[in-house]
């Protein structure tokens, strides 16, 4: 290579990280201010474009997570928590294992099944809405204290994204495995849980992670099926704080919003490679 | 032969186990599924209000919509002009930037991250509300806005002319799923097409349309439907941004949020769950349409 073509080909890559990280910034600019108003004193900090406070201050944090209305914001975050966590546990259970049976199974009308899961993927929640809410609302589970309304349905595999996902990832599981186990007398369930499961982790942790964050962060259901504050979850409970505050106290605001993103973000950073697998294996939404 | 038909027979022999298997994703299909599908295209040829049963009363939930409703009609306007200029912003955004990743750099791994970040959190109430404060009066875009061309910009979150563009920079923002996704499909394409088409002459612009958006199609149809499925039901940052209402002057009246007030604030539950149908067969309109004209210009590949 000559001289004349490495110098270029080293100012076109000076160039690409010059635009790549000017436009992150640009990108990254309105997540970085919400932290750093979150932290500046008073109340005018809204006008004020800096990113440097001139003084550290945790008031907003402090005042913000002692709630409204008497409701400690910490009960937001143990109520979400408390839903995410059974929302994952039902969505490994059930979604595993609906994809054991399209990824490695034969059996009658698998084609047919199979396709009817992957329409109802891209079936808009609404058609199902209003008749789910009639019927929870039978079983008075609207407003119910376990919030039976959010987390039953996943039990029974309704996020089938996660099914595809799943089978996906099964699928790639060398067949030599089954075949040998089965030969050494090993049932179909025998199978899924020393092989198939163990050996999918990967694609258990991504499905654990979306169905935590899509949890955490989903506004309409739980605006649908949660009615008291005390009840309420971190999304609703920023919404409470938003209405009831108006603009009289935006620092607590923004604090608590700050907070609110906190899980997600550490998820993010000690999951990383999860995150771009799932989504460059299937495509996942967003 | 003789194992064949063995292996044939155990096959068979599956079916118990997997319908097993299958149970709890049939049973959510049939009960949480299919059987409120029924039950809302019923509901929609009636008036019901939960508290009593449903009174049928024919079409006129559909006729209602399309003839006497404005804010109906308004709904559709906003949503559809939302979906037209979110996706395909969001799109050329993600693969530009996936081009522009696609390079052996130092840190890439650190940039995909940091992109990613818009993505991760866009979704939550907490931007939403992020949101509504940049851009109100005296939010901190308009403070840079004055202090750089000295004029005195509107608030955008409570102009009904601007509303509904915040909305789709903050969709447009997050365009870090389909960068991903694009990436993946950058890396499928071999290196030799772009050296052979370098020795032939071509240009990185020439190259771009030639080679990369061809191989890259089935990744675009594929990014172009999802994001218009999702687009058209985008509900949290309206409801947010306009306190629930929809406003100002029903200018973020999306859809969804249209559908959640009529069926759960007015109680009127036989036109949501006509509007909820009619939002189906929009959608499955535009996924065919996608579909029927990807004929013209996806290609799979089958030169190679």
């Amino acid at each position: 290579m000559t001289m004349h073509k490495r110098l270029q080909r080293a100012l076109g890559k000076g160039a690409s990280h010059l635009v790549i990280v000017v436009f992150g910034v640009i990108m990254l600019y309105p997540v970085a201010w919400l932290i750093a108003s979150s932290l500046k004193a008073g109340n005018t900090i809204f006008s004020d474009p800096g990113l440097i406070p001139k003084s550290v201050t945790l008031e907003h944090y402090i005042k913000g997570w002692a709630g409204v209305g008497r409701i400690h914001f910490s009960k937001f975050f143990l109520n979400s928590f408390f839903v995410c966590f059974w929302v994952i546990v039902g969505n490994l259970v059930s979604c595993s294992m609906a994809a054991y049976a399209f990824a490695r199974l034969r059996f009658k009308f698998k084609g047919l099944w199979f396709g009817i899961m992957m329409l109802s993927i891209m079936l808009p929640a609404h058609v199902t809405t209003i008749p789910r809410y009639v019927m929870f609302n039978s079983f008075r589970w609207v407003d119910h204290p376990a919030y039976l309304a959010l987390i039953l349905p996943k039990l029974l595999a309704t996020d089938a994204f996660f099914v595809f996902l799943l089978v996906q990832f099964m699928r790639g599981i060398p067949k030599d495995l089954d075949e040998s186990a089965t030969l050494d007398g090993c049932t179909r369930a025998g199978l899924f849980l020393r092989i198939i499961l163990p050996l999918s982790g990967p694609a258990l942790v991504t499905t654990a992670l979306f169905s935590f964050l899509w949890t955490w962060d989903d506004f309409f259901n739980q605006l649908l099926y949660i009615n008291t504050p005390q009840k309420y979850t971190v999304p609703l409970g920023l919404r409470m704080f938003l209405d009831a505050t108006g603009s009289s106290n935006w620092g607590a605001m923004l604090a608590m919003s700050v907070l609110s993103i906190l899980p997600c973000f550490a998820l993010f950073f000690s999951l990383q490679k999860y995150f771009v697998q799932g989504i460059a294996t299937t495509g996942i939404k967003g | 032969m003789r194992q064949r038909r063995g292996l044939r027979r155990r096959g068979d022999a599956d079916n118990l186990a997997a319908y097993l298997f299958l149970t709890p994703w049939l049973l959510g299909f049939l009960v949480l599924t299919l059987y409120p599908m029924a039950q809302s295209l019923f509901y929609s040829f009636t008036r019901f209000d939960i508290l009593t049963p449903p009174q049928m009363i024919g079409a006129a939930n559909y006729v209602e919509m399309f003839t006497k409703d404005k804010t109906y009609i308004k709904s559709l306007e906003v949503t559809f002009s939302y979906v037209f200029l979110s996706v395909p912003f969001k799109l050329v955004f993600a693969l530009l930037v996936a081009v522009l990743m696609n390079q052996r750099l130092r840190l890439i791994s650190f940039y995909r991250t940091v992109y990613y970040i818009p993505t991760l959190l866009g979704g939550s109430v907490a931007i939403a509300v992020l949101w509504k404060k940049l851009f109100s009066g005296d939010g901190v875009i308009n403070s840079i806005i004055s202090a750089l061309f000295g004029v005195k910009p509107p608030a955008w979150i409570a102009h009904p002319k601007y509303a509904m563009y915040t909305l789709v920079l903050l969709t447009v923002w997050q365009f870090g799923s389909s960068m991903i996704i694009f990436l993946a499909g950058l890396k499928q394409i071999p290196g030799e097409h772009y050296e052979a088409a370098a020795m032939d002459g071509a240009g990185k612009v020439k190259q771009f349309f030639h080679i990369t958006i061809p191989a890259l199609s089935p990744v675009i149809l594929f990014n172009l439907v999802m994001q218009t499925i999702s687009a058209f039901q985008a509900f949290t940052q309206a409801f947010i941004i306009s306190n629930g209402q929809g406003g100002p002057l029903d200018s973020t009246m999306f859809y969804t949020l249209y559908l959640y007030l009529e069926g759960f604030h007015h109680w009127e539950m036989g036109y949501a769950s006509a509007m909820a149908w009619v939002l189906l067969i929009i959608i499955a309109v535009f996924t065919a349409l996608i579909f029927k004209t990807s004929g013209a210009w996806v290609d799979y590949g089958s030169g190679e």
